[in-house]
């Protein structure tokens, strides 16, 4: 089952730790794609490390979750200007986590925009040109419609593994090890759909 | 085996491995799901206690009665579980006793940022702190090994970074515990000032040998490397200080209640530079500096919010990491949800002008602009006595205009004392319980009004009217918070009372209720754009340049903003 990982394993020691961030906001489903990608890492036999947020930000506010794995992981946190990969739910995320970003690292965003309470309240304005500012504050960027492709392909909540599947490619891996990842971690009546969504990320 | 877990998921991996025989906690972040995992054991007993002081009382009962126990709050849960902690570290235990408190430092879910490491230092309990997932399993192990060892309570402290992020434990077998045989001894069970004077001095004994033995403890460790810098330190700061200061040397603490003092001079003295990183306050940099030993992070660090490994890097280097700035972008504070049975009770406090002493929970955030609808918070349970003392010092005819707002879990958590308090002292007041037959801010745990136990079993259902009634209250409504008219007829009628009135708005959670009822859309032929629907702060409904839309992936179909339109523009999409 894990031939693939091997290979994957081999691309993965040239690295110290690799660090992922994933912003997005409550309720998106951010946590589960940090959990595929945390176990995936350990089976491969590497130290994880991940950090989540509960509680109070859950209920849509701004969200995060950091994972790190490589031979040795100290803090569970990613600091700013050290992430290799942000993974951001939404664009306005994006921009707000930018910083994270290290000088070669790379942004993958959903080009959902979620208005926050004080955009809803016409208080702020929502930022105009978001992934334009995105690009400007990042090495790369990669830009996707994932709830579109999720929609699409028939449920709003796989827009997560969506996005796993560009990380994925990203990651310049086989898709397998990933695959049997994803089999592994979401609800066992979605996993076809889940694999589907998974391969569209991947050949975006 | 190996596995991933959170922080808490490894304290009751380590619990079960300890052969614990009961667990209990009420809810709170970033506690919760300690005991949500022991709950999965069938060979354990869990359950959610109505408070910490009687899941701590139960625990003691546990543990004098001969069964491993271990009881898990968040901080300030450890106050309302004072009163006995202070008692048990006399009595001592029988079979090991562990208590789990998580700090919050940063009050990511908080109301604020209290040190649990003085409680250990007040009431003479030593205090473990593990670093990440596999420390916490075994110190909690290891907790149960010296509370049996020294015949005391242990408190494992934890904080959110601990809590809340996953790290590889090995999994072992359980250990397999048998009951401790009970023997009565009042001398050591009855705490009456004669047996009580009698166990102080027992208590000063097993301290005085904590703190000898700590020097020789395995998890009290030096990891010697440059000696130009010296590094005490505990905790999820231990793991920053190993990231940004690797060449550092280290003296960290596992316990950090009693303090190992010969160790302590020992790594001071072979360090050129000694400093402490600890978050909030310096409770083991006041120790040390009270051995008469200089240290360079006098003031170095806030007392307040976490630490970061740039934080740190850039007070003991004195170099500032190459950071980005961050974009400045528009906050996104956490609301209410869609088809929130508070949103309707807010939105009529507001136009009637009242105010309201609030609570803890999710209707907490009703405070915020622009439903407004409470002016306190403080502590689970405090608005009830709150209004009540507002009613003592304003007068009765100013208390009109006030009610107290609290949630059904805080309710029977530590708002019934309250409310008996109100009836005995002749108060008028009216409390105004938000039902929503969960504990929602916490993730959805279940309580002696819901029908079930931690474990998904029927149990009795603790009837709120009856209780309320039985306390003396003879004004109760129960009312549909979605039935915005009587929410509004109701809450008039009951503030003007001059008698005691308890209002009850039920209605489940709306993350609770899985079918949705269709969803609504705004008519913008009828729209006159008075915003009055933007007043209810409904993540759906979204204003862009003059139009005013609501997303019909979002509306959960509760209708209260169909309600407030005085144009009938708003209107339930048919198929």
């Amino acid at each position: 089952m894990y031939v693939d990982l091997m290979q994957l394993k081999g691309w993965l020691i040239k690295m110290a730790t690799t660090n992922i961030l994933i912003v997005g906001v409550g309720g998106q489903g951010t946590l589960l794609t940090s959990r595929i990608i945390g176990n995936l890492a350990m089976d491969l036999g590497y130290d994880v490390k991940m950090s989540e947020v509960h509680g109070m930000s859950q209920r849509g506010g701004s969200v995060v979750t950091h994972v790190k794995f490589g031979d040795k992981v100290f803090s569970p946190l990613i600091e700013i200007g050290t992430a290799d990969i942000i993974i951001a739910f939404e664009q306005l995320e994006a921009l707000r986590w930018s910083h994270y970003l290290s000088d070669t690292g790379t942004i993958i965003v959903n080009e959902q925009k979620i208005a926050p309470l004080p955009v809803i309240l016409g208080n702020e304005q929502y930022p105009t040109d978001v992934i334009d500012k995105v690009k400007d504050r990042s090495f790369k960027c990669i830009a996707i419609d994932a709830l579109k492709i999720a929609r699409n392909l028939g449920n709003d909540r796989v827009l997560n593994t969506v996005l796993l599947g560009v990380l994925a490619k990203q990651l310049e891996m086989p898709v397998e090890g990933w695959l049997d990842a994803v089999e592994e971690n979401v609800p066992p009546k979605t996993i076809a759909i889940n694999k589907r969504a998974f391969k569209e990320g991947y050949n975006q | 085996m190996k596995e991933l877990l959170l922080g808490n998921e490894a304290i009751a991996r380590g619990a079960y491995e300890a052969g614990v025989k009961v667990a209990t906690a009420y809810p709170g972040t970033p506690s919760t799901e300690i005991t949500e995992c022991i709950a999965k054991h069938d060979d354990i007993y869990a359950e959610w206690s109505p408070n910490e002081k009687v899941a701590l009382e139960v625990a003691i009962g546990s543990a004098i009665g001969g069964g491993r126990a271990i009881v898990s709050m968040k901080h300030v849960g450890l106050n309302v579980a004072a009163d006995p902690l202070f008692t048990v570290a006399y009595t001592g235990i029988n079979a090991g006793l562990v208590i789990v408190v998580a700090d919050d430092p940063g009050m990511h879910s908080s109301q604020n940022e209290q040190n649990t490491r003085y409680y250990g230092k007040a009431a003479n309990i030593p205090i473990l702190e593990p670093s990440d997932s596999q420390e916490a399993k075994d110190f909690v192990i290891l907790a149960f090994d010296i509370s049996e060892e020294y015949d005391t309570p242990v408190i494992i402290r934890m904080t959110t970074r601990v809590s809340h992020s996953q790290s590889i434990v090995e999994i072992c077998k359980p250990q397999g515990q048998k009951l401790k045989e009970y023997k009565k001894d009042i001398s050591k069970y009855v705490m009456m000032p004669a047996m009580a004077k009698a166990r102080h001095i027992i208590v000063e004994d097993r301290m005085n040998r904590l703190a000898d033995d700590s020097n020789n403890m395995s998890i009290n460790e030096v990891e010697t490397n440059d000696r130009s810098v010296g590094i005490i330190t505990s905790g999820i700061s231990y793991q920053y200080v190993k990231e940004v200061l690797p060449n550092a040397s280290i003296l960290k603490l596992g316990m950090v209640y009693p303090f190992p003092d010969r160790l302590i001079r020992e790594f001071a003295s072979t360090v050129d530079r000694l400093y402490v990183v600890e978050e909030l306050e310096p409770f083991i940099e006041e120790h040390v500096k009270s051995m008469g030993i200089e240290t360079a992070s006098d003031n170095l660090f806030s007392i307040q919010g976490e630490l970061s490994g740039n934080t740190i890097y850039s007070k003991i280097t004195g170099k500032q990491p190459n950071v980005k700035s961050a974009a400045n972008v528009p906050g996104r504070p956490p609301v209410l949800c869609p088809g929130c049975p508070h949103r309707g009770v807010y939105y009529m406090i507001k136009k009637l002008r009242l105010h309201a002493a609030g609570d803890i929970g999710c209707y907490t955030l009703g405070a915020l602009p622009p439903l407004e609808g409470i002016d306190t918070c403080i502590c689970m349970g405090a608005s009830i006595g709150m209004v009540h003392g507002i009613e003592k010092a304003r007068g009765r005819d100013d208390t009109k205009s006030w009610i107290g707002v609290i949630g059904d879990s805080t309710f029977i958590h530590s708002g019934i004392t309250g409310l008996i308090d109100i009836v005995y002292n002749k108060g008028i007041s009216t409390v105004a319980i938000l039902d929503n037959s969960t504990t929602g801010m916490t993730g959805h745990q279940d309580h002696p009004a819901t029908g079930k136990t931690i474990k998904g079993e029927p149990a009795p259902v603790l009837n709120l009217v009856e209780l309320i009634s039985a306390i003396g209250i003879e004004h109760i409504e129960v009312v549909d918070p979605y039935d915005i008219t009587k929410v509004e007829t109701v809450l008039k009628k009951e503030v003007e009372r001059d008698e005691p009135s308890v209002i009850i708005f039920s209605r489940p959670c709306a993350l609770l209720t899985k079918e949705k009822s269709r969803p609504f859309a705004v008519d913008k032929s009828k729209c006159r754009h008075c915003n009055m629907c933007m007043d209810l702060a409904c993540p759906a409904i979204t204003r862009d340049e003059n139009t005013i839309s609501i997303d019909k992936t979002l509306c959960n179909g509760c209708g209260v903003c169909a309600d407030v339109c005085r144009f009938n523009a708003i209107e339930r999409l048919v198929d």
